[in-house]
């Protein structure tokens, strides 16, 4: 076989496992794929609708724009970069650590540097396809309220796409070679939570010192962003002008992009090898030791917390989820503490917030503790009826709960009693759904499978969102509209019943 | 001479996949016995073990444990048993150490006892080196012997394990060998799934054969080559000789 036809044949595999794994991700590896598709198809047609609703009315904006508007769109299209550059740092990760097939091409004759630019290239187009998805509905909406000319956005999204995976891959690469496998795991889920979340932090960190407010477009439209703002034929408004249609910033993106990635490909293909390799010698070298202490005593459900809990404190993803969860909370803390003397409403902003951030990471927790056990074996033939051991199981994810969000809400009860008693309550409401919907879902699976968890039950995963959402409305309610806030609880309430009348109910 | 109480008792148990897996078994093995029980792939053999420890659900049948009564009282039954299954299942991010305490925690064994045996059991298994590091990086025979260690911490009556030689090494496979023997001259009855024969035969006291969901022979090895007309043969030749004629009925 030819070195160009081992290439071909090498990147239709890669293609082909890509294809399978998003497909087996999307339906749940169910048979019932057709379903699954028309299902995701039409989900998507929705998706139009709120897209319609947050950009349909820029649809007929025109070149030449004003400085403002280019910081709007320049950030917006920043901001989306950032989160496709975590998602990317993620994905790589994950194809350094998952070995898979790394032992058979690195055993195989073939030359390993092309097989890593075909996976380098292969990363790069999975993450630009899963950015154009998202971003059609919204790219749909402004060309038909706006005109053809908006089909340029979709080349600054795979402009974007190609620069985020490179930097991705020698971001990873770099971080690999400074602090070693065992570290670049760690280290690399935490940068992609900060680097996803941190944008639109700081945005809106800066609106709040200078304005005393949440929205990040008081910043972005302000006369002092546009006095720092550099001339409008500046090259950094290139995405923003090509998204409107200007074809020479558009090929100019593009060229960039394929530069970016070509460059990672010729540096970093080689050395793809050698951290796949230590990636995959991690753990048989420089193991993690734990302190010498005398056994605990205790009954056989502390026995069984004590676990949970040590296996949650010694979790990278959950330690990523819980910062990623603590710095969306840093903004509306930071506008309660500026808005402490006079209690204004800024204060109903904490409550939603702190609902939805505790429903997702019980969700999470419930996950990791009641599904995801590495030993059921074990645990399903000690002397512990299992109800008990779930009834153990939960406790942890609620004091898990308590623990981090008590203070939170203590520091709220001295602004106002109200206002804490009604956001412990949602939190409280919001954490025990959650739970109760990973309970009627549960099925047995590894710790390690966590980011797979949603294609278990995509009803769970929407009941789970759609629950912590629901009881995040309620709480900003209840402070604001209490009538409002009731009609909202009880529907809130009404789809976490529907969702257990539809779970495979345990006995 | 073992004395004749019986360890397990298991009478008609049957289960049903898209196949009969196992078809009205009968099974008594005797307290401080060593028994392996042998059969080609997909015989049935984990299915039983399965359900005898509680981890599969038969759909007829009985199964007794030193006389309690394993379906009407799992709890009570679990306190006396263990299992190791062919898959070392134990956590990624506890050391051994800690694995061991988890596990003299979930069956309730006072600290003060349990400790210095989890010690004891890691320095014999060789694992001593090793009693603080986290198990992530473990190979599958350290795994294993985690595993093991953590069936044997609760001192069992009845130990269940399935392939539990699998992957491995000679050293380490001479130390789970010794182990196990160790624990029957004690008293403790060892019921072992292996399709290492000479395993079987160097080991066991007594063979069970198992194909197609039925025992289709059981005995010493003496027993099994008199039932069977083969004097001298091996328990390999008897085994295929057995599971041929199965087959062919």
């Amino acid at each position: 076989m030819s070195s160009a036809t081992a290439l071909s044949w090498f990147a239709r595999h890669e293609l082909r496992l890509a294809w399978r794994e998003w497909l087996a991700m999307m339906t749940g590896g169910r048979k019932r794929r057709r379903a699954a598709v028309i299902g995701l198809i039409l989900f998507a047609a929705l998706l139009h609708v709120p897209a319609w609703a947050v950009i349909g009315r820029f649809a007929d904006l025109q070149l030449p724009l004003d400085k403002s508007s280019l910081i709007v769109i320049t950030t917006t299209i920043v901001l989306a970069w950032t989160l496709m550059l975590s998602q990317a740092i993620e994905s790589v990760t994950r194809v350094f650590y998952a070995r898979a097939d790394l032992d058979l091409i690195m055993s195989s004759p073939a030359t390993l540097t092309n097989l890593f630019s075909v996976r380098i290239a292969a990363i790069a187009l999975a993450i630009t396809v899963m950015a154009l998805l998202f971003s059609t509905p919204f790219i749909d909406v402004l060309v038909f309220g706006g005109g053809v000319r908006w089909l340029t956005a979709f080349g600054v999204v795979i402009a974007m796409g190609l620069s985020a995976a490179a930097i991705a891959i020698a971001v990873t690469i770099l971080l690999f070679r400074l602090i070693g496998p065992a570290r670049t795991r760690f280290v690399a889920q935490i940068l992609a939570a900060i680097i996803g979340a941190g944008f639109v932090i700081a945005l809106q960190i800066a609106a709040i010192m200078n304005y005393g407010t949440l929205s990040r477009f008081t910043i972005l439209t302000s006369d002092a962003s546009a006095a720092y703002a550099p001339d409008v034929d500046s090259i950094l408004w290139w995405p923003a002008r090509a998204t409107m249609g200007d074809s020479a910033a558009l090929l100019s993106l593009l060229a960039l992009g394929l530069v970016l990635l070509g460059s990672v490909m010729a540096l970093f293909s080689g050395r793809f090898a050698d951290t796949a390799i230590d990636a995959a010698g991690y753990g048989t070298a420089g193991r993690r030791r734990a302190t010498e202490r005398p056994f605990r005593a205790g009954s056989r459900q502390q026995a069984l917390r004590r676990k949970e809990f040590l296996l949650l404190w010694r979790d990278p993803w959950l330690i990523s989820q819980t910062l990623m969860q603590l710095l969306y909370l840093v903004p509306p803390a930071l506008l309660l503490w500026r808005s402490f003397s006079d209690s204004s409403a800024a204060l109903t902003l904490i409550a939603p917030v702190m609902v939805m951030a505790a429903g997702q990471l019980a969700g999470g927790l419930a996950w990791l503790t009641i599904s995801g056990e590495d030993a059921p074996d074990l645990v399903a033939t000690a002397p512990l009826s299992p109800a008990r051991v779930i009834r153990a199981k939960i406790e942890v994810v609620l004091i898990a709960i308590a623990v981090i969000f008590t203070p939170l809400v203590a520091a709220l009860a001295f602004a106002s009693l109200f206002q804490a008693a009604i956001t412990a309550g949602a939190i409280i409401v919001g954490a025990a759904s959650a739970t109760a919907i990973q309970l009627w879902f549960r099925v047995q699976a590894r710790r390690s499978q966590f980011r797979r968890r949603q294609t278990s039950s995509r009803l769970a995963t929407f009941a789970e969102a759609f629950s912590s959402i629901g009881w995040a409305a309620t709480a900003a309610l209840l402070l604001a509209l209490p009538i409002a806030g009731l009609v909202s609880g009880l529907i809130t309430a009404g789809l976490v019943a529907i969702t257990w009348k539809f779970s495979p109910r345990r006995e | 001479m073992k004395p004749d109480n019986s360890a397990l008792e298991v009478r008609g148990l049957t289960k049903r996949f898209d196949r009969l897996a196992v078809d009205s078994l009968d099974l008594t093995i005797h307290a401080g016995e060593f028994y392996a029980l042998v059969g080609p792939n997909g015989a049935g053999k984990t299915t039983t073990l399965r359900m005898v420890a509680g981890l599969l659900r038969p759909d007829a049948g009985a199964v007794s444990i030193f006389g309690i009564d394993a379906l009407a009282s799992p709890v009570a039954a679990k306190q006396v048993m263990a299992w190791v299954s062919d898959e070392p299942m134990i956590y990624d991010k506890l050391t051994p150490l800690e694995y061991l305490e988890f596990v003299a925690g979930l069956w309730g064994i006072a600290p003060s006892v349990s400790e210095p045996v989890a010690q004891e059991l890691l320095s014999s298994l060789g694992l001593d080196a090793h009693r603080h590091e986290r198990c992530e990086g473990f190979s599958k025979g350290m795994r294993q012997k985690v595993a093991l260690a953590g069936a044997l911490v609760h001192d069992p009556r009845l130990i269940i394990l399935d392939e539990p030689l699998t992957g491995l090494d000679a050293v380490s496979a001479r130390h789970v060998k010794g182990l196990l023997s160790e624990r029957v001259r004690a008293g403790c009855t060892v019921i072992m799934t292996t399709h290492i024969l000479e395993v079987a035969e160097r080991m066991a006291d007594r063979i069970g054969v198992i194909a197609s969901g039925r025992l289709v022979a059981e005995g010493t090895l003496a027993d099994l080559r008199r039932q069977n007309g083969h004097a001298d043969t091996s328990l390999e030749e008897l085994f295929i000789a057995l599971v041929t004629l199965q087959a062919a009925a």
